[in-house]
């Protein structure tokens, strides 16, 4: 048994060092030792939610005042002990903008008055051909077989590429020690140390345990959040009934967060 | 030979000294921006980069023209060349080493410097500039100090020598077109988005770095025994005046094909740039830019103004310093406005940034003192 | 030999400073393990005591990398118990280490090793550190 655990440890570091996923060379050392009973074995949360392709709906009929946004802002960097930085140094993983400049390629003078007074949310697109992860140098950022764009702040080096890369300014790099600037620690999610970047995650933790992202979870509805792979899936019907848009897509980055006009 | 760097008169002592003290000052800014992080610089979400990713830019070039005297030595025999040669390559020693520093005190935690190694990613531009700039670094060592020591023992360099100074020619190419291809290859960033942009890099690179060599040449020829032929300078001159064109040329280009397709986010940097539009923290720059490569441009392909070694140091100066203000300063900064959402956040770097920035050149600069005297000293014994 | 003079001091100096560990402990108390308090409910470890006492940081590493790059969350230890690979929720909660004080701390500073897990870890009893 202890050479089985030895095994699977040493599987496990060496695969970190070759940047493999670790259950994929776990399989290829010890092959059964995940099934075989007794020996450590790693997994997924029988309740977690899982996708081919996620993916997340805005629907900016439901989304009208500030106040529904400020839910799902407060939601998630409450939950994700996102510091409030005053100043051109901030840090944000969810936030709003104008029409203009969140579209500013569609913003023209005659945009309906709805739209052009109305906030839109802002945040990390989780793209299909992500620049952010094409320009990496150690893989901090990555993205996961599910589409999600995720972050390991253990690896960041703080080089800040991925700031340059994201044509979308979703990322946000840690300029302060973030600490003195929360108010009320969550000890349940980890605060980050000062010299790394941070975004959106689609709260992966979460899915992970089978709950929604907070700011789904926090909508009321206006956030629509699910497998876009699945033709059943509520997203897909969405998409199928509503006109959307996505931001810059004539850059090819192929964002996965799609705005419901 | 390392330890001819150890005898030199007083004023050769007072210079290392003066040295060590603005690397001490420099030292003590960047424990501060250890200790504080990147929040006592002036970047910021919007500018992500500033001064020192705008110095390695820029010394990255310097260290590439090397290959500017190197190709005449080498592939065309030009003589006069022979003696400045090495000097060129520990110009580049010590930019690319500057170049490394500049990219450590930008990093945010650079005790994981390392990672980019451990976790090799050869999708990452950043990881072959890391890999051609170490290699161009070894090169430029290698290849110096075998030539050296072939002078101080009186024979032909090894045929293993000659091997590695034909990789260095390419090598100095890559190096700055890497650099290039940092910026050229994001997305959404307009200003930097561009084809040429590698090619224009190269051609100001090949004009500010002789320029450089050629003043600091002339400072070591006022304090040593150190002769330039005057051939060489009537080829470096010529070398800069089409060089510096050439990427004036290229500046016009951008300016045609952003106002004339009247694209609006290619014509949103320039505005920002030459028209003061959403702040005009770099238009005054730019207008320098302008004026000195201008200027100096005609008085070098003016014969007379580029013949005459008072109106030429003064070209030199002004290519140098608007070399620096296009890539050392504005390219860097200008591709980050406006930001993605059109919005105009400007960046001016704080007094710690330019403490370390002049801290991070004086190690340069330590360095090319000491291989420039090891050079001077090795030649002179080899020609008495 | 030539230069002996500046080669024999030389020579001392650079042996005095790489033994500077060995003399500059000399007369000094000897290492003491620190006493550690464990959690009262809880008997078990993720695995058992010596193993952890030895391998706790390649276990963390690895639950690290499993959890934030292979989105695998799960353990299952060698007697079958199952755990979230969380330093947070699993190895700090209140049955368990809650006391870091006492049990992480007094371990490291003996060792004089600072990990950099609580730059962002928080200790949930502790709060902010």
């Amino acid at each position: 048994m202890a050479i089985n655990r030895r095994t699977f440890l040493k599987a496990a570091g060496l695969t970190t060092l070759a940047g493999v996923a670790g259950h994929a060379a776990m399989e290829l050392l010890a092959p059964g030792a995940l099934e075989a009973s007794g020996a450590p074995k790693v997994g997924e949360y029988p309740e977690a939610l899982t996708a081919k392709r996620w993916a997340m709906l805005i629907d900016t009929e439901k989304f009208t005042t500030a106040q529904v946004y400020q839910k799902c802002i407060d939601a998630c960097h409450v939950l994700h002990n996102v510091p409030h930085i005053p100043g051109d140094q901030e840090i944000k993983w969810l936030w709003t903008d104008s029409f203009k400049h969140v579209f500013p390629d569609q913003q023209h003078a005659l945009v309906p008055e709805r739209i052009k007074n109305q906030p839109f949310m802002a945040l990390c697109n989780h793209c299909d051909n992500p620049p952010c992860v094409r320009v990496c140098p150690t893989k901090a950022t990555f993205k996961r077989d599910d589409g999600i764009v995720m972050m390991d702040m253990h690896r960041c080096i703080g080089c800040r590429y991925c700031m340059a890369g994201c044509p979308y300014g979703a990322r946000s790099f840690n300029f302060w020690d973030p600490r003195p600037f929360i108010e009320n620690i969550d000890p349940y999610y980890p605060t980050r140390m000062k010299g790394v970047v941070e975004k959106c995650t689609f709260c992966e933790d979460r899915l992970a345990k089978g709950q929604l992202p907070a700011c789904v979870e926090a909508s009321e509805g206006a956030l629509i959040f699910g497998d876009l792979a699945n033709e059943d899936s509520e997203v897909r019907r969405v998409l199928r009934e509503r006109y959307s848009l996505r931001r810059k897509p004539s850059l090819g980055t192929d964002p996965h967060v799609f705005y419901l006009i | 030979m390392l330890e001819k760097a150890l005898q030199g008169n007083k004023a050769y002592w007072g210079w290392i000294a003066s040295l060590l003290v603005v690397i001490g000052i420099g030292f003590v800014f960047y424990v501060y921006q250890l200790q504080q992080g990147l929040g006592v610089t002036g970047l910021n979400r919007d500018v992500s980069w500033g001064l020192y990713i705008g110095q390695l830019t820029y010394m990255v070039g310097i260290a590439a023209s090397a290959v500017m005297l190197v190709l005449p030595y080498y592939l065309h025999d030009h003589k006069a060349f022979g003696k400045l040669v090495i000097f060129g390559e520990f110009l580049a020693v010590s930019a690319v080493v500057v170049c490394l520093l500049f990219v450590v005190v930008d990093l945010g935690q650079p005790q994981r410097l390392m990672n980019v190694i451990l976790y090799p990613t050869p999708n990452s531009v950043l990881f072959w500039d890391m890999v051609v700039l170490n290699g161009y670094l070894f090169l430029n060592i290698i290849i110096g100090w075998s030539v050296l020591h072939a002078v101080k023992k009186g024979v032909r360099p090894a045929s293993w020598v000659k091997v590695l100074i034909y990789v260095s020619i390419p090598w100095a190419v890559s190096i700055h077109t890497v650099t290039a291809f940092l910026y050229a290859g994001l997305p959404g960033r307009y200003f930097w988005h561009d084809s040429l942009l590698a090619a224009s890099f190269l051609s100001g690179a090949f004009a500010a770095g002789p320029a450089l060599l050629l003043l600091i040449l002339m400072i070591v020829q006022k304090v040593s025994d150190l002769k330039i032929p005057k051939e060489a300078i009537q080829t470096m001159t010529k070398i800069i005046t089409y060089a510096w064109a050439i990427n004036l040329f290229m500046v016009l280009l951008k300016i045609f094909s952003a106002y004339y397709s009247q694209y609006p986010a290619k014509m949103a940097a320039f505005d920002y740039m030459f028209g003061g539009y959403g702040g005009e923290q770099l238009m005054p720059w730019m207008w320098n830019f302008v004026f000195l490569g201008v200027v100096s441009l005609a008085l070098l392909v003016i014969p007379s103004t580029r013949n005459n070694p008072v109106t030429m140091t003064i070209a030199l100066i002004m290519v140098f310093v608007a070399g620096w203000i296009d890539k050392g300063l504005t390219l860097v900064i200008g591709g980050f406005i406006p930001n993605p959402f059109k919005v105009h956040t400007e960046y001016w770097p704080t007094i710690p940034e330019v403490f370390i920035s002049v801290g991070v050149y004086a190690v340069g600069l330590l360095i090319l003192t000491v291989l420039y005297k090891v050079a001077l000293a090795v030649q002179r014994e080899s020609a008495s | 030999m030539y230069n002996a003079g500046k080669i024999i001091p030389g020579l001392v100096i650079f042996l005095g400073l790489v033994t500077f560990p060995f003399w500059s402990n000399i007369g000094r108390a000897a290492f003491e393990a620190p006493e550690l308090v464990f959690p009262e409910t809880e008997e078990e470890c993720v695995e058992s005591g010596d193993w952890m006492r030895a391998n706790h940081m390649i276990l963390l590493d690895d639950w690290r990398d499993l959890a934030v790059r292979d989105n695998l969350r799960l353990y299952s230890s060698e007697t079958g118990k199952r755990f979230d690979m969380s330093l947070t929720k699993t190895c700090l909660s209140s049955q368990c280490h809650a006391n870091k004080d006492t049990f992480c701390d007094r371990c490291h500073d003996a060792l004089a090793i600072a990990p950099h897990c609580w730059d962002c870890h928080v200790v949930p009893s502790i709060g902010e550190e």
